[in-house]
């Protein structure tokens, strides 16, 4: 009796100790969920979730401050792809944080812009190049049509525009779903 | 001599309709008024133009140069003016338009400097590259990958065959058949510079039986060449798809994602060949093709010698056809061909074949009824691939399944759409799927480079905040010390007064004690 509650005894505590070595050994630095989260993120950085960019969502979201559906650029796909990664049931997107839209890229009328680089500090991802008093532009390959150059532009000189397919850019579209009335 | 032949998976036999159109010599289409030059017209990047809207160019000249290594340059197929340079319908599953050159031609088709080679055996295998280079030649079996990369093994590798693919495999089309039976000696002589070019050791032309004519022509042609072997094939298609048509003549198969060069062979077109020979022995570049105009929109189905940037709807009416009455018209053929969106598109390096459907003689669309797992597609399947788990991992968009299940490797046939009893559009979905594939890996790229600038950005804002933030300290460090030096000589003000006051104080001590002491004098006396 004695001896089998000694060695199990013993037994828990050179695992327990093995455990908390192992703990301390191969601790992972940072969040690995946080990663997680942010990669199915369309790093669009607008802030229409109402957090400052897509990380400080993706860390809400691990926190469980926020909820999976307050990302507009990223639609369904990516409330789906969320509802994947934490085991959660998807819901539709709030439409307190804005609607699903085309994809967008911002363009600057440079006949119109005084060079006041406001747009340049309010973009997320430097996409705009310029200096004061000189005419900006917007680096097409760069922007991620988060809008957030829109409201500080004191003449409203940038527009949003859809970007067109070209032959590059061209998928074949999915095939029709059979119809009920054929399939059933 | 009969060589051993393999065979590949599956593989379907459709009704061949090669009869129409070979009833008649290959003829010479009209030159016509306006002709219409992509820049995108192979695998690659787009040409780039060398001509001015108004310059006059003459037949065979450069009027676009390649763009990079994967390009191929395009020449005025015949002479005339410029008139135009920008976006216009372009043959293209989509129906976009895409950047053109578009000549008025003047009608005296004058050729301009034209530089043919007398002995090829005398040019190193990379001078002749790039002669073929610069005729502009690409791969006219279809894809329309340049030719000279194909014939550019590398320093290390060594090319044992080379095939040349008289195979035709796709109903309807004869544009290669008639190429055989009429100019035999052409197809030849480019096989001889292709392998020149190669340094390939010996040489294949394979012939499906159905083209007995062509194989006697080519048989002919062929015999006073002891490497050259011309093998042929049973029908069956798609024999004529590279890696399949490799797997018959060497029974080697080509790795997933791999080229046949790997496995040291090569293949090219017997069209291309021809076009080889014209480039060298004629110095006359890529201008012109032969096109099948067949199908039930046309009264005469024929091959004809057409120039590049022909319209379609022209070749319609010399064949006898009315555009107006055309229910469907088809770039390629029925299996792998696509519709086009209009009927005055320009006919490209690659047009093989266009296949009108009169509008009361359209095939009839069958409905799509659900798969009952009958497996009839992984039976027809030629890369062996399983096409109904492809179906599944596609409507169900798990699109990571269907590539971990090769999807990449599909040719696209239509074997599988061919024998579907559901009438399922098979390909259909994986070219959705493949194009749905692309868009996410470039949509990742591009938010990893959003996140890299975003987080970048954010360093940078920290970065400069930090700065501030240690100059700041360093100035109310600064003003500190002053408030120390302040303060201490304010101590030593105080100390200073603290001590006169002392001074003071015993003075005036002093001098009461003095005033007593007088006092206590007077009162003794």
């Amino acid at each position: 009796m004695l001896s089998a509650i000694l060695s199990l005894s013993l037994l828990a505590l050179g695992l327990g100790l093995l455990l908390g070595f192992a703990a301390i050994r191969f601790k992972v630095e940072g969040d690995p969920l946080v990663d997680k989260i942010d990669a199915l993120l369309p790093q669009t950085q607008c802030g229409q979730c109402s957090y400052p960019g897509c990380r400080p969502y993706a860390t809400a979201i691990a926190n469980d401050e926020a909820d999976i559906n307050q990302c507009p650029p990223g639609g369904e796909a990516t409330i789906h792809a969320l509802a994947d990664l934490l085991d959660r049931d998807p819901k539709p997107l709030n439409p307190e944080n804005g609607e699903v839209k085309e994809k967008m890229l911002a363009v600057i009328d440079e006949q119109t812009c005084i060079g006041c680089t406001l747009c340049i500090q309010a973009c997320p991802v430097d996409a705009i190049l310029g200096a004061a008093k000189q005419m900006h532009t917007v680096i097409a390959d760069e922007c991620t049509g988060c809008e957030l150059c829109l409201p500080p532009c004191p003449v409203d000189c940038i527009d949003m525009v859809v970007i067109g397919q070209d032959i590059l850019t061209w998928k074949w579209p999915a095939p029709p779903e059979p119809s009920e009335e054929t399939a059933s | 001599m009969s060589r051993r032949l393999w065979r590949f998976n599956g593989g379907v036999h459709p009704s061949q309709h090669k009869y129409e159109s070979t009833r008649n010599a290959i003829g010479q289409a009209l030159l016509p008024k306006q002709l219409t030059l992509p820049l995108h017209q192979h695998i690659g990047e787009p040409a780039e133009p060398l001509v001015q809207v108004g310059d006059h160019v003459l037949k065979g000249q450069q009027i676009a140069r390649a763009n990079g290594y994967v390009s191929a340059p395009i020449h005025a197929p015949s002479s005339g003016t410029i008139a135009a340079i920008g976006e216009y319908p372009i043959p293209h599953p989509s129906g976009l338009s895409a950047d053109c050159i578009i000549i008025d031609t003047d009608g005296e088709d004058r050729w301009g400097e034209r530089l043919a080679i007398a002995d090829y055996k005398e040019l190193s295998p990379s001078a002749l590259r790039n002669l073929i280079r610069e005729a502009g030649i690409v791969g006219l079996g279809g894809a329309g990958f340049p030719s000279y990369i194909k014939l550019n093994p590398g320093h290390d590798k060594v090319i044992k065959t080379l095939i040349l693919n008289g195979v035709e495999c796709e109903p309807y089309i004869t544009c290669d058949d008639m190429l055989m039976r009429e100019r035999p000696e052409q197809v030849i002589a480019g096989l001889n510079v292709a392998r020149h070019a190669l340094q390939a050791e010996q040489c294949i032309i394979a012939i499906e039986n159905n083209k007995p004519e062509a194989w006697d022509a080519i048989n002919a042609a062929a015999q006073d060449y002891d490497y050259i072997e011309v093998v042929r094939v049973p029908t069956l298609y798609p024999q004529g798809s590279e890696k399949q048509l490799v797997k018959v003549l060497t029974g080697k198969e080509v790795p997933s994602n791999g080229l046949s060069l790997q496995i040291g062979v090569v293949s090219i077109n017997v069209g291309t060949s021809a076009a080889i020979y014209r480039a060298i022995f004629e110095g006359e570049p890529l201008l012109s093709r032969i096109i099948t105009v067949s199908g039930s929109g046309v009264d005469t189905a024929r091959n004809l010698e057409t120039l590049i940037g022909t319209a379609m709807d022209e070749l319609v009416r010399q064949c006898d056809g009315d555009p107006e009455q055309l229910g469907k018209l088809i770039m390629g053929g029925p299996m792998m061909g696509f519709a086009m969106h209009r009927t005055d598109l320009p006919v490209i390096k690659t047009t093989n074949c266009i296949l009108s459907h009169h509008r009361e003689q359209m095939p009839k669309q069958k409905p799509v009824l659900p798969c009952i797992r009958c497996g009839a597609c992984m039976d027809a399947c030629p890369v062996e691939l399983l096409p109904q788990q492809l179906y599944w991992f596609t409507r169900s968009d798990e699109l990571d399944k269907a590539q971990d299940h090769d999807l990449f490797d599909c040719i696209e046939c239509g074997c599988c759409s061919y024998v579907c009893p559901s009438n399922i559009p098979l390909v259909q979905y994986y070219r959705y799927a493949k194009g749905e594939i692309w868009i996410r890996e470039r949509e990742r790229e591009k938010a990893e480079q959003a996140r890299k600038r975003f987080e970048f950005r954010q360093d940078r804002i920290e970065r400069r905040k930090a700065e501030h933030g240690a100059r700041r300290k360093q100035k109310q460090d600064g003003s500190k010390k002053r408030d120390d030096k302040r303060a201490e000589i304010q101590a030593a003000v105080e100390r200073a007064q603290q001590r006169r006051d002392q001074a003071m104080q015993q003075a005036g001590q002093r001098q009461t004690e003095r005033k007593q002491g007088d006092d206590k004098d007077n009162t003794l006396q």
